[in-house]
């Protein structure tokens, strides 16, 4: 078999070690202390993970979490500190290293190649016993043992491209499995996931952990943590900020750890007395990429007041649905018009003039310039309103002091407003563009994913902040597949599948459960 | 204090590592020089001599600089608005056709009058030359390094034909077929600046050209709009940008100011004439491709290739004083300058790698230690706040390095 052929390769190695002292640990980091230029990701940070358990995680973006694992994976070397595997100590050079010492990991954006089936791609890395021919039967075989044994339903002789993203995510799982790895960490692994989704990969994850694995289980969606851990590792500021267990703790507890203050949670939704209608998109129907029809044929209308939440999962014609709106893709048929405007088809300068704010979902790659300074991406709308330019000349003055403004108001962490936003982390670079577009004073705010990889402390002012803009009077259109966001900040949730608008419900009705149906395209649940 | 010397190291760097790239082009060039038998800090003297030595090898190093600025503040303004502008030559030469035309109509408008008007027909033939390849690009998806090489060829052929036609000099009928023009009218001429030497009004046009290509970029909502365009088409796009126009005006400002070196070239040439004869290269002195060396030398601000034009200007004319002095072959001295170009336009990754080297530095100056590894790709894309590129990672963070809170919540 092949995976015992891997297994082999490290054997000897471990052998010519001295005997290891019996360690309760299938995992143990102590004291990892990792410096960069200007921050000190890692501090003495000790983690460990038992054989049998799932051990999260937890922490802010640029809390040290990706390094702690990169250390792990032989991305990064320590400054200081070790890594022992069952008691043993060992110096992980690289990943391959550590795929030898049977640690697998699954990424947040998959490893796979789309043009090979998923049985090649299993087997992609790995010396065949039958070199130099491949031996892709037996690989299959053992594939469909696996996936029997874990619940992890997949075609081995699909092609990847062929797959959903939730079956590629099984692929990498299998992956890992079929390298016999003792340790699994997953990053992030329930973004891309509808919440039925999400319990079969707890299930399946829960499973692994009773065969005797450890999991290490990378998460921000604390509801999950809660239901999936064993035990739970807080990182903040690159050291640890507290360990504890589900049973233990809570999801406020959580969130102040990771923050270091408390943290509201879910957010204040003032009662606002909805107006006239401000956003109407009526039988639109917008081509993707591939020349399949994205959107097909939705309506709806947003109110003054109101935030409309569109859920569903990632992929179901969300992009192009926003992308039509903010005239940056062509509708097929159907209007759109904002604030009594017809915009269909209108050059974006035209969308933006009848009253829209745009927040783009990939933020860093259509939100801002990322070589333009701080200040610079400010004026991103506004670089030719008579306050700051004057005969086509700009006025730094009165630039400089609205961007400085703008820093303060909406909190956004830099150094000075000539800083290169490139250097921003993400959720500041999200504050900015909100600062940018709330400071228009729109009628319509489309805002799409604002809250997607942005730390817990970020997203709670992103959202104070939306409030604010719907008791001011405005219509927001929230375009998101974090269900708890569309929960707890939307007043009316349409589910958006396949393109097609399968239902709208009122958000104080609307049940985690029901919506999650609509999402799998499963009509109207009674 | 130390954030001081960081800054002050990161802003020394920038310009020292296009002249430690030459630096180097120079030293591999002695090994050549010696390996052609000749001495080589002998030919370096004769070089520099040559190019900077005194009033005339200063004055001819200006010649050859000016055209190479104009060019390069083209380059600036389209390589800022992510357009490769490769048709500098073609855009000289169109300049030149213009400029000579308008001379050539009207031999008698008084110079005040004349010579502006020269200098503008160069700028709008340039300018149009740039036009075509920016509609191409815009309106058709037409790759724009294709099709500013191609139309550098047509203009070559273009020039051909006018001077062998239309454009012809009579006079010269008889000594065969000459593609030149007659002498152009005296009141066409640049003036000279300081009396006995080269010296004349094209430097100051440059010169101005890159004043007003800075100010373009980076004082009004015009440039503000390009350089959004350059550094990002969708989100230049969505915030209501309109990004084909800006292509077409990046490409035709582009054009604007090699057109303008062509008519400086014409205006400024010893026989005063447009010719045509040692073909169109040695016409334009390849300065629509030495003008691009010239921006990357400068960083890609239309300031800073000032002194880039005069570095390399005075390379190119030293390289013959050097050939003459040691008499080594001439390919040699091409082949030095191509070394150069490699060395100066490889020069931004060792900008960057330099950028990584003195952070690190003074990181450890600082006292944190650090390993010799580098900060590579993280996990995923899950903590875009942990250390990224190394350069990117100083600063913002520092303000939640751990010393600042130490305070832990054990629940």
């Amino acid at each position: 078999m092949p995976a015992n052929s891997l297994q082999s390769q490290s054997q000897p190695e471990s052998q010519s070690e001295s005997p290891s002292p019996p360690s309760p640990y299938l995992l143990e980091m102590r004291g990892i202390t990792k410096q960069f230029p200007g921050v000190l990701a890692n501090d003495r940070v000790d983690f460990n993970v038992k054989a049998g358990e799932v051990h999260t995680l937890l922490g802010e973006n640029g809390a040290g979490k990706s390094t702690l694992m990169n250390v792990l994976y032989g991305l990064h070397q320590p400054d200081e500190g070790e890594v022992r595997m069952n008691g043993e100590q060992l110096s992980i050079s690289s990943p391959s290293d550590a795929i030898a010492r049977g640690i697998g990991m699954v990424h947040q954006h998959f490893m796979l190649v789309p043009t090979l089936t998923v049985t090649e791609n299993v087997a992609l890395g790995l010396k065949s016993d039958r070199r130099p021919l491949t031996d892709l039967p037996t690989v299959e075989k053992r594939i469909t043992e696996l996936s029997q044994a874990y619940g992890l339903q997949v075609d081995p002789n699909a092609y990847v491209w062929q797959l959903a993203v939730g079956e590629r995510q099984r692929v990498e799982i299998l992956k890992a499995l079929y390298r016999e790895v003792s340790l699994l960490v997953l990053d992030e692994p329930t973004a891309v996931l509808t919440p039925q989704e999400v319990e079969e990969l707890i299930a399946v994850l829960r499973q692994l952990a009773t065969d005797g694995r450890g999991l290490v289980f990378i998460s921000h969606k604390l509801h999950e943590v809660m239901s999936v851990s064993d035990r739970i590792t807080v990182l903040r500021d690159g050291h640890v900020s507290g360990e504890t267990t589900p049973a233990e703790t809570s999801r406020e507890q959580l969130a102040q750890m990771m923050v270091g203050r408390p943290v509201k949670l879910v957010p204040d939704k003032p009662e606002v007395d909805v107006g006239e209608v401000k956003l109407v998109i009526k039988d639109l129907e917008v081509e993707g990429d591939r020349g399949n029809l994205a959107v097909n044929g939705i309506s709806l209308e947003v109110l003054a007041g109101e935030i409309f939440g569109l859920a569903g999962v990632s992929g179901n014609g969300q992009r192009e649905l926003a992308q039509a709106i903010a005239g940056l893709r062509e509708a097929k048929s159907g209007t759109v018009s904002i604030d009594g405007t017809d915009v269909t088809n209108a050059h974006p300068s035209s969308v933006r003039k009848a009253g829209l704010s745009y927040v783009p979902e990939e933020r860093m790659r259509d939100g801002v310039v990322s070589g333009f300074s701080v200040s610079e991406n400010m004026m991103l709308l506004s670089r030719r309103e008579s306050e700051f330019a004057r005969f086509g000349f700009m006025r730094f003055g009165a630039i400089k002091e609205h961007s400085s403004n703008l820093v303060d108001r909406f909190a956004v962490k830099t150094p000075n407003i000539d800083t290169p936003t490139r250097n921003l982390s993400g959720g500041n670079i999200q504050k900015l563009i909100l600062a940018r577009e709330l400071s228009s004073s729109p009628k319509v705010i489309l805002a799409a994913q604002p809250t997607r990889g942005v730390d817990i402390g970020a997203a709670e002012y992103i959202n104070e902040q939306l409030a604010k803009q719907k008791a001011n009077g405005c219509a927001t259109l929230l375009v998101s597949e974090d269900l708890d966001e569309v929960l707890a900040l939307a007043d009316r949730i349409g589910v958006i599948y396949e393109g097609r608008l399968m239902d709208v419900i009122d958000a104080k009705t609307a049940t985690p459960h029901q919506l999650g149906l609509l999402m799998a395209g499963v009509a109207k649940a009674a | 204090m130390t954030e001081i010397r960081q800054r002050l190291l990161r802003n020394a760097i920038g310009p020292m590592v296009p002249l430690t790239a030459v630096l180097l082009a120079l030293i591999i060039g002695a090994f050549m020089v010696l390996a052609f038998g000749g001495d080589p800090i002998e030919g370096y003297r004769a070089m520099f001599s040559g190019a900077f030595g005194g009033w005339d090898e200063l004055s001819e190093t200006t010649l050859r600089a000016t055209p190479l600025l104009l060019v390069g503040v083209g380059i600036c303004i389209a390589f800022r608005s992510s357009v490769i502008n490769i048709g500098g030559e073609g855009q000289i030469i169109a300049g030149a056709l213009l400029c000579t035309t308008i001379v050539l109509v009207l031999p008698d408008l008084p110079r005040p009058v004349l010579l502006p008007l020269a200098l503008l027909g160069g700028a709008v033939g340039g300018a149009f030359w740039g036009w075509m390849p920016g509609m191409l690009k815009a309106y058709a998806a037409v790759n724009e390094i294709l099709s500013t090489i191609m139309l550098n060829i047509v203009a070559g052929y273009l020039m051909q034909f006018l001077l062998l036609g239309p454009m012809k000099d009579r006079q010269s009928e008889e000594l065969g077929d000459i593609a030149q023009t007659e002498r152009l009218s005296e009141n066409a001429k640049l003036p000279t600046l300081l009396e006995g030497t080269q010296f004349n009004l094209g430097i100051v046009v440059a010169v101005l050209a890159a004043i007003v290509g800075f100010v373009l970029l980076w004082r009004t909502s015009l440039g503000f709009e390009m350089r959004a365009v350059g550094g990002n088409q969708i989100a230049a796009q969505y915030a209501g940008m309109r990004v084909k126009r800006n292509i077409v005006l990046a490409l035709t400002f582009s054009g604007m100011m090699s057109g303008l070196a062509g008519a400086v070239l014409v205006l400024s040439s010893t026989a005063h004439r447009l010719s045509v004869e040692s073909g169109p290269s040695g016409f334009t002195q390849l300065a629509g491709f030495n003008g691009i060396v010239a921006a990357l030398f400068g960083a890609l601000h239309p300031l800073w290739t000032i002194p880039a034009s005069f570095l390399f200007g005075g390379l190119l004319v030293g390289a013959f004083a050097l050939q003459r002095a040691v008499q080594v072959a001439t390919p040699l001295v091409v082949a030095l300058s191509g070394l150069v170009v490699v060395f100066v336009v490889s020069s931004e990754s060792i900008v960057t790698r330099a950028r990584e080297w003195a952070e690190r530095v003074s990181q450890i100056a600082k006292g944190g230690s650090s390993s010799g590894n580098e900060p590579s790709t993280p996990l995923g894309a899950t903590d875009p706040g942990s250390p990224r590129a190394p350069d990117s990672a100083s600063e913002p963070e520092s303000t939640q390095t751990p010393e600042t809170s130490s305070e832990t919540i054990v629940t």
